[in-house]
Formats: structure tokens, C-alpha cells, sequence
């Protein structure tokens, strides 16, 4: 069972707001990210865990493993909700364990276990075996790992200044009920709900390779549904998705100022009860970083994992147009000259940020996209060798980009997506100085419905607040809008993007893939970007 | 040493006797007003299979205790899946002080001293019994005859075993055991060029029919290639019932009675209220839950302990009810009505090829996918066909057609109904888990909404 799954057990009322929400807003941008304390230093590997960890890549070796890893990872994780003017949870939740890979004869298997003593890892060590003896029957290709370098007692801290596991729930409580009291103040709001969500995990990792990690990860994100009803019960908008989550702490959630923005936001879900309904058409779209995001995770970022364009996801997230790689590696044409999409785990901040994946490799930054090109796809070890032949033509190395990761120690791990991002355009342009170069079209706020195909062709986005264009200039607030797409003319359609000082992260807390479903956190750089004649259609219907 | 099954000799399932006697241990170190404990022990195994041959598996067990802790109107709980004494005191101790310092909770409902449930057991020895090697002799069963036809099966086998006690300071105590079990595969074309996919889902795993899942999968993807592409908009629909399920179950979380009576939901009723007693669709539709339907086994007791009761939400066509938590049950007068993980909708006789047979010109759907709100007002979602859609013309099914987006809700779908098949239980989660258990016809509509083309395969 999922991680989400498991959580959205504990409240219908989560459930509602997180089906609705995935993340977002502006604060901050890369500027005010990269000016930020570097972070602490991060503690060592604790000699018990080593020594659990030897024991259990020892019973692996000893079974029969020509390779093996092991993760015995904490996670804990809390979260306190409210709605209007009181609490509705405060929960704390703690798990740790141990997780074992091995590969026989070209084959995985994986064991979990809740028992961290010698036995109990050496047990899920030899059942990982085991199973890849028993998976060796129904496969006749072997895996074979592209070479990394042995990473010896490395650490690693994600840049988080105050713990949020250390804060008081007082303190947690304080600041929703002050931001619902905010957001009520304003006429014809009539709910709020409000959260705060927070992850530590502590993970080690070692391999049969001689490779030992230590990572300490917090992420946080501030949550912020307000709802205005028509006073006759004809109708009811929402505003929310307000502030991204962030590979970073409490200063972040103090930095968001939820209470000082709610006032704000309320004004906005009010204004969408009598907002225009958009005429269907062809639109010029002008969209925001803490919209964009979402579009370039579904269109850019699921497309370009090497799994699924090669079909080991076609079951459940689907393949990938971008496929087959040697006829698109150099070739396709995804966007305009002055497309650049990087991935990479470097950000700080960033919510798939980290020291090294779950196979102990550093990751690097790689361009998805090269001035418009397909350039390369998200790799894990046994991905890279599948490009070998590319990363030679190109006369680079083979190398994996570190995008292994589970979402726990009782998962297997396998290729997830790292931070994916588009850069910064030359120009010094930002949000408003593209509206004013556009003579009519909408602007879209905030990321809003989503979906897109099993191949990533057509997509259909909503938005939090759509805005019409005319003149250069904002002139209303349009409602009822979604745009569909088709990835490779929508991309190719953006004429015109924002630079340096335009640059935000978005990124989703709740980013699933794989069966059993696993959850990955990621962030997505981006600036204001313009798109030519995009189909919008009007979603309002009547019951 | 060969695999274990889930739960083996070395970590068997909790007894109820010794899930009582672990929440007895966790109730010991409360210094609480009043308090829960909630045990889940589960396992899991899972099998993924691609181009033929199995990718990854791996099998996982877990002991998750939550203690909940309440002093006056101030609640918090914490969570840990160690079972010594010294992590449960402390798992005690980090709820209580949550608890003291959090804000008051004005909606806080008492805990709940004992309940009657209805004697559900969700438990398929198949099940729970089913091995890696029981997993990798299923997955041929998709991938020899796929790989004799020259086609490439991807799937995937998820199979859980789950125990949950639930144990409170008002001397409730409730236990009961749950497997689960799904597989389902997609089979390409080597081109790419056809897709189709099959699935099921039970709670025994012994009901589910590995060849005759990988031969359905097969005979669609062979069928599915070279699509033609229509235009999109307004088409009469046969859904099988995987399609049904991927929509009906979306009812099931719009039909909350607190957003109803507050206007912000489709069963508010235009000018204050719900929609209860209100006709919502066709006359032929009734919509129920029961956990101790054989088809839909599900816990007979909710996360806090409170009984779950075989529940009617839409009769002919009707609204019975809607779910009502504990306080907006006693706020508004009515019973608690939890929703539940299981769902029966009515239907009549007959299979897809009866549906198809009576339609002049249609889509036939096998399935959708990555389903999404759109607006709450009108429980309209957006999403795609996949895997299987093909033209009908004078009662037959003549060719496949590109995949298309749609925006529709189901209340429209299901009063644009114009005939039901016989109700079988499917797979409709998106994840290919074992999701909520349904039960739905096939059924035929008018009027589905087809906004756009997609290129997908």
C-alpha cells in the first residue's frame, strides 16, 4: 500500500484537499534559494547501522549475490490540519527498516524487513536472493550495472536551517489558525483549511561494492485551501495550491508568511464566484512559474525516463513518445533554440535534491533538452548501459545521472525523477513584462486539474486564477478555463520566456510511479513563459 | 532456501489474541483522558513483469502501531513499527504531548466504548499462500503466449495480507484480517503500434485467471492496431466494466454530506440542503455498499472503530444517503454512515458483445486512465481512453479508432444510460493495486463527451 494511501486513511477532509491539491505558489525564486546558509555539516554513519549493513550485504554475498545493496532508512513524518477556526489532526508517524537488493545471475530481488537485528537483515538479504532465483526462470536478459565510483563514509544534509520535528505543535497550530482567521476576514468566504506537512528521513545506504551514504532529508510544505460560496448555493469556487513545497524547514514555512498572504488569496476565491466564463478558442497563454511547473513535470519530465520509453512502465504510467531513443537521442525537435531543460538533484531547496541516489551514486546535472534538442533521458546504472552507444558517439562517459530512489525502505528502488527544470531565457524579462508584450490572451496562475495520455501527447491543464489580457494589460479575471495540448506543438508554439530574476521553483510532494505505487518528491524550475494559439475550452457545465 | 509465502512461519499474522494482548500493552502506559490504539500488520509481495520477463519483485511486512491520546477537547497521535515496550511507552508519551499542546478541537467526538460488527472475514488462504514462484508462474502464463505471438506483456501482481486491531481507554476492541490481490497486464505490439490491456482483482487470489487475463490482452492488442482517427464529440459509448468502475468509483468521494450542506459539492441542493430523496439519475441505478459482500470483502469497522453497515446510496435512481462523519451525524441528527472501500452497482443480464450487438454506431471503451477533477460542481473529470478503443457501426465492432480525451462526470453518464449488462467484479484502480473492490455492468450511454484526439498508443 502506497505511502498516500496509508496517510489519506486518517482524514476524509485530508483526503478532499490533497486529491485537489499537488502543490505550489511563489514565494522566494532562485535568488532568494541561493542566498541562504549553506547547510551544517551532517552527522556520520552510526557503526551499529554499518555493521547491520555488512551483515546483511554478507548474507547476500553468502546466498549467492553477485551484487547487493542495502537501505535501512527511517522515515518520520507530521502533520497538523485544520479547517476555519480549530484543529482537525495532529499526527506523528515513525518508521524504520531495512531493505535488501540482489541481483543473481543477472536477476533482482528485493527483501524488506522491520527487524533490525543481525538475524532479521540477514532474513531479508537471503529472501532477496531467493526471489531472484525464483525471478530467474521468467527472464533471459541479464542486468548489468554501469560502472560508479566507490563512495566511501560519504554524508549529506538537505539545506534545512530549523528542523521542523524540533518546532512545537503550538507553535505548527499557531500560524494555521492565525492565516484561517486572515482568510475568513474576507466577505464571502466561508471555509479554509489549512495544513502543514512535514518529512525527515535519515537514510543509509551501503552496496557490495564498498559504497556507504548517509543522508538527512527534511522537506516541508505549507498547505492553504480557502472556498467562497454564491449565497444561494448556486455555485462555490476554490483558491488553492498556494506556496510549493520545499526540500527545506521551518524558515521556510515562517519565510511563506501564510497569515500575511491569506487575506490575498481569500479576495481571489471570492472573485472567481463572479469572474467571466472564457469563450472556447484559440488563446495566446501566458504562463506563470507556479503554473508551469506542472506542465513540464507531465510533459518533459515523465517523457524522458528511460523506463518508460522503452516500455518497463507500459502497464500502469505508460511509455513515452520521446522513443526509441535512437531515433530521437540528438534528433527531436522538442521546443524553440532557446529551450534548455535540465535535470538534476543540485538545487538547493529542490525536493529531489540529494548527495547521492539509492545506488550510492553522485548525481550530476544533465541537459533533457539542448537548445531545443532532445539531448538526453533521467538514467539510473542499469538504465546508462541501455545508452552506452549514445554517451559514445557523444564521447562522454557512461555513467548513471543518480535518479535510483524508493520512496522507503520497504520499497524497491528504481528510476525516479530528479529536479527537471527550464532554464532561464538571456533576456532580462519577467511576469509582467510579457504580459505587457502580449496584445490579448490569458494569463494562468497556480497549477490547478491535470492529465495527460499514456504517452504523454495530450494534456489537458486547469489552472487557480486565469486572467484576461488585452492591451498589454490585465483587464479581468476569467473562470472555468483549461487549455489541451499536444506535447511537441505546444512546446514548439512558445515564442517568448523570462530570464534570471523570473526563475521559481514549483514541484509536487506526492509524484507517483511504479507498481506497487511509489511516491517521489520534486521540484521544477521555471520562468514566465508565452505559448501561440492554444486550445482553451470552458469547463463550467450545468448539473 | 525457496521464498517465503506472505506471511510465513517466521513473521505469521497477528492472532486476535495477541493483537488484543499488544493493544492491552499500549493501553498500559496511557496517562491520557482517553486513548486508542491502532495496530496494521501487513505484508506484501509484488511481482512486476516488462518486455516479457519479469523486472522486479520484492515482498515487504510491517507492524504500524498508532496511539491516539485526548485530553478534554485536545486530540494528537503518533505512530511507530517497533512492538517493544520502551518504543510504545515513547510512542504513548510523543501523543500526549502532541495532544497537551495542540489547540482545542471543538468537532473531537468521545472515543467509542464496544461495538457489534457484522462477522466479516476477509481472509483467502490463496492469498495469502501465494509465493514469488506462485507469481512468476502467473506471469508466464501472460508472457510465453505473448512472446510466442510476438508481442511484448508488461504487467504486475500485487498481493496483501493485512490485519488491523483497533483498541480503545472506552474498552472497544475490534480485529479483522483482509487479503487483497490484483494482476494486470498490458500487451504491445513490437511496433507499437496496438495496446491492450487486461486485469482483475479480488481478495482470493485463486479467482483470478492468469492465461485468461494474458489471451484477453493479447486478442486487444492484435485487434487495437493501426487506429483510425474520428472526430471527437458527443458519441454513444459501451464501456465495459473496467471503464464503469474507473468512473463510478469517483461517486463514491464527491457523495460526503458535510460538503453537500455546506454548498460546496453536486448534492447540494440549489438554495440550501442536499440532495437526499432527490432523483440524481436513471431510474435503474442502485448503488450499495456491503462488507460482507463475497465480491467486495472489506473491514466491517472504520480507523476509529466504529461499525460499518451494509449501506444504500442511490436507490432507482435516487439519493438514499450520503457518508456523515461522527460529528455531522450528530450535529444533523442522522446515523454516522462511513464510506467504505467497496462498491455494488445494479445492472442488468448479458455481456459487452449484447451491448454492442444492439448499437448502430458507437465507441466501445476498455478502459481510462489517468482520471483527474475538473470541477466539483458537476463531478466532472477529465482522462483518456487506452489500451483497447475501437469503432462499433451496425452492431458490430469494425475497427480501432485513435484514443480520445474526454470531460465528463459520471452522474451525466449515468443519466444518459440507455442499457446495463451483468455486473462482475473489476480492476479499476489506476495503479493496478488492489484498490476499491467494485462491482459494475457493462453499459451503454448516449452523449459521451469526446473533447479532443490523442496521438497515444
Amino acid at each position: 500500500m502506497s505511502d498516500r494511501r496509508e496517510f489519506l486513511k486518517h482524514s476524509a477532509q485530508v483526503a478532499a484537499a490533497l486529491a485537489a491539491a499537488s502543490a505550489w505558489k511563489a514565494t522566494g525564486g532562485a535568488a532568494d534559494l541561493l542566498a541562504e546558509a549553506p547547510p551544517a555539516s551532517a552527522p556520520p554513519t552510526d557503526a551499529s547501522i554499518k555493521d547491520l549493513m555488512n551483515d546483511a550485504l554478507n548474507a547476500a554475498k553468502m546466498a549467492g549475490a553477485s551484487y547487493a545493496d542495502v537501505r535501512i532508512g527511517r522515515q518520520r513524518r507530521n502533520f497538523v490540519f485544520t479547517r476555519e477556526d480549530h484543529i482537525l489532526n495532529v499526527v506523528d508517524t515513525d518508521s524504520l527498516g531495512c531493505g535488501v537488493r540482489a541481483l543473481v545471475d543477472g536477476t533482482w530481488g528485493y527483501g524488506g524487513t522491520r527487524v533490525l537485528t543481525p538475524d532479521g537483515v540477514a532474513a531479508a538479504a537471503k529472501e532477496a536472493v531467493a526471489i531472484a532465483k525464483a525471478n530467474r526462470l521468467a527472464r533471459d536478459q541479464a542486468v548489468v550495472l554501469a560502472p560508479a565510483p566507490v563512495v566511501k563514509n560519504a554524508t549529506w544534509k538537505s539545506a534545512f536551517t530549523t528542523d521542523p520535528f524540533d518546532v512545537s505543535v503550538e507553535d505548527k497550530a499557531g500560524i494555521l489558525l492565525k492565516a484561517n482567521a486572515e482568510a475568513m476576514k474576507v466577505k464571502g468566504v466561508q471555509f479554509v483549511f489549512s495544513g502543514l506537512f512535514f518529512v525527515k528521513e535519515e537514510r543509509n545506504y551501503a552496496n557490495s561494492e564498498g559504497s556507504v551514504t548517509t543522508q538527512t532529508l527534511v522537506r516541508s510544505w505549507p498547505l492553504m485551501q480557502i472556498t467562497a460560496v454564491a449565497p444561494d448555493h448556486s455555485d462555490f469556487q476554490n483558491r488553492g495550491n498556494v506556496v510549493p513545497p520545499m526540500g527545506r524547514g521551518w524558515e521556510y514555512v515562517l519565510k511563506s508568511d501564510l497569515a500575511g498572504n491569506a487575506g490575498k488569496w481569500g479576495e481571489e476565491a471570492v472573485q472567481k464566484l463572479s469572474a467571466k466564463p472564457v469563450e472556447v478558442g484559440k488563446y495566446t497563454l501566458v504562463l506563470h512559474p507556479s503554473h508551469l511547473w506542472l506542465t513540464i513535470h507531465e510533459s518533459i519530465g515523465h517523457p524522458s525516463e528511460l523506463d518508460r520509453a522503452l516500455g518497463y512502465e507500459a502497464n500502469y504510467a505508460g511509455t513515452s513518445f520521446v522513443s526509441p531513443p535512437e531515433k530521437v537521442l540528438g534528433k527531436l525537435r522538442y521546443g524553440p533554440e532557446f529551450m534548455n531543460i535540465q535535470g538534476d538533484r543540485s538545487q538547493e531547496g529542490g525536493l529531489s535534491t540529494m548527495g547521492f541516489d539509492d545506488e550510492g551514486v553522485k548525481p550530476n546535472d544533465f541537459l533533457i533538452i539542448k537548445n531545443g534538442i532532445f539531448n538526453d533521458y533521467q538514467t539510473t546504472r542499469e538504465q546508462a548501459m541501455w545508452l552506452d552507444w549514445w554517451y559514445k558517439q557523444q564521447k562522454i562517459e557512461t555513467r548513471s545521472h543518480g535518479c535510483s530512489y524508493a520512496q522507503g525502505w520497504d520499497n524497491v528502488q528504481f528510476q525516479r525523477m530528479p529536479n527537471v527544470s527550464l532554464l532561464p531565457g538571456e533576456k532580462d524579462l519577467v511576469w509582467e513584462d510579457l504580459i505587457a508584450a502580449t496584445d490579448s490572451g490569458i494569463a494562468i496562475m497556480g497549477d490547478g486539474s491535470f492529465s495527460i495520455d499514456q504517452q504523454r501527447y495530450n494534456a489537458q491543464f486547469g489552472g487557480q486564477t486565469f486572467w484576461e489580457i488585452k492591451g498589454g494589460k490585465i483587464v479581468g479575471m476569467l473562470k472555468d478555463v483549461a487549455y489541451q495540448m499536444r506535447t511537441p506543438d505546444f512546446w514548439n508554439s512558445m515564442d517568448m520566456i523570462g530570464g534570471k530574476r523570473g526563475y521559481e521553483l514549483g514541484g509536487s510532494f506526492f509524484d507517483g510511479k511504479g507498481q506497487p505505487g511509489q511516491i517521489n518528491a520534486v521540484s521544477h524550475g521555471a520562468v514566465p513563459a508565452r505559448f501561440q494559439n492554444i486550445n482553451v475550452i470552458n469547463t463550467g457545465r450545468k448539473a | 532456501m525457496s521464498p517465503r509465502s506472505l506471511f510465513d512461519g517466521a513473521s505469521p499474522p497477528l492472532s486476535r489474541d495477541d493483537a488484543q494482548a499488544l493493544t492491552k500493552r499500549a493501553l498500559s502506559f496511557s496517562k491520557a483522558e482517553q486513548a486508542r490504539v491502532v495496530i496494521s500488520n501487513s505484508a506484501q509481495g509484488n511481482t512486476r513483469f516488462a518486455v516479457n520477463q519479469v523486472s522486479t519483485s520484492g515482498d515487504a511486512t510491517d507492524t504500524v502501531i498508532t496511539v491516539q491520546s485526548v485530553f478534554g477537547k485536545r486530540a494528537a497521535s503518533a505512530s511507530t513499527n517497533k512492538r517493544d515496550d520502551a518504543s510504545l511507552k515513547q510512542t504513548v508519551e510523543i501523543s500526549e504531548r502532541l495532544a497537551k499542546l495542540s489547540p482545542e478541537n471543538q468537532e473531537l467526538m468521545p472515543e467509542l466504548g464496544p461495538q457489534k460488527y457484522l462477522d466479516v472475514d476477509g481472509w483467502a488462504a490463496s492469498s495469502a499462500a501465494l509465493d514469488p514462484a506462485g507469481r512468476v508462474s502467473a506471469v508466464r502464463r501472460v508472457t510465453d503466449p505473448s512472446a510466442q505471438a510476438g508481442l511484448v506483456a508488461t504487467g504486475f501482481i500485487e498481493a496483501d495480507a493485512d490485519v488491523t486491531a483497533i483498541a480503545t481507554s472506552a474498552g472497544l476492541f475490534a480485529y479483522g484480517r483482509l487479503t487483497g490481490t490484483s494482476m494486470t497486464t498490458t500487451v504491445r505490439t513490437a511496433d507499437g503500434q496496438g495496446s491492450g490491456w487486461a486485469g482483475a482483482a479480488h481478495s482470493d487470489w485463486s479467482k483470478i485467471d492468469a492465461s485468461a487475463l494474458g489471451q484477453h490482452a493479447i486478442d486487444k492488442a492484435i485487434r487495437s492496431r493501426e487506429p483510425v482517427a474520428i472526430e471527437p464529440g458527443r458519441y454513444t459509448v459501451v464501456l465495459e466494466p473496467t471503464a464503469v468502475g474507473n468512473l463510478i468509483q469517483l461517486l463514491g468521494f464527491a457523495m460526503n454530506a458535510r460538503n453537500a450542506d455546506e454548498g460546496r459539492s453536486f448534492f447540494t441542493k440549489p438554495g440550501g440542503g442536499n440532495k437526499i430523496g432527490l432523483k440524481v439519475m436513471d431510474e435503474r441505478v442502485t448503488l450499495a455498499s456491503d462488507p460482507a459482500d463475497p465480491d467486495t470483502k472489506a473491514y466491517a469497522f472504520t480507523p476509529e472503530g466504529m461499525a460499518v453497515k451494509p449501506t444504500t446510496w442511490i436507490k432507482d435512481g435516487v439519493v438514499q444517503t450520503l457518508s456523515y462523519d461522527r460529528y455531522w451525524a450528530q450535529k444533523q441528527g442522522k446515523e454516522p454512515t462511513p464510506f467504505i472501500r467497496a462498491l455494488r452497482m445494479s445492472g442488468g443480464s448479458g455481456g459487452v458483445d449484447e451491448l454492442v450487438a444492439s448499437t448502430d454506431r458507437g465507441i466501445l471503451v476498455t478502459r481510462f486512465w489517468y482520471i483527474r477533477p475538473v470541477d466539483q460542481r458537476t463531478i466532472l473529470y477529465t482522462g483518456l481512453t487506452r489500451d483497447g478503443t475501437f469503432l462499433i457501426e451496425n452492431g458490430k465492432v469494425t475497427k480501432a479508432v485513435k484514443n480520445f480525451r474526454f470531460n465528463e462526470s459520471p452522474i451525466f453518464l449515468l443519466n444518459n444510460l440507455e442499457a446495463m449488462g451483468e455486473p462482475v467484479r473489476v480492476s479499476a484502480s489506476e495503479d493496478g493495486g488492489p484498490g476499491l473492490a467494485i462491482v459494475v455492468p457493462p453499459i451503454k450511454a448516449h452523449d459521451f463527451n469526446f473533447t479532443s484526439l490523442s496521438d497515444a498508443i
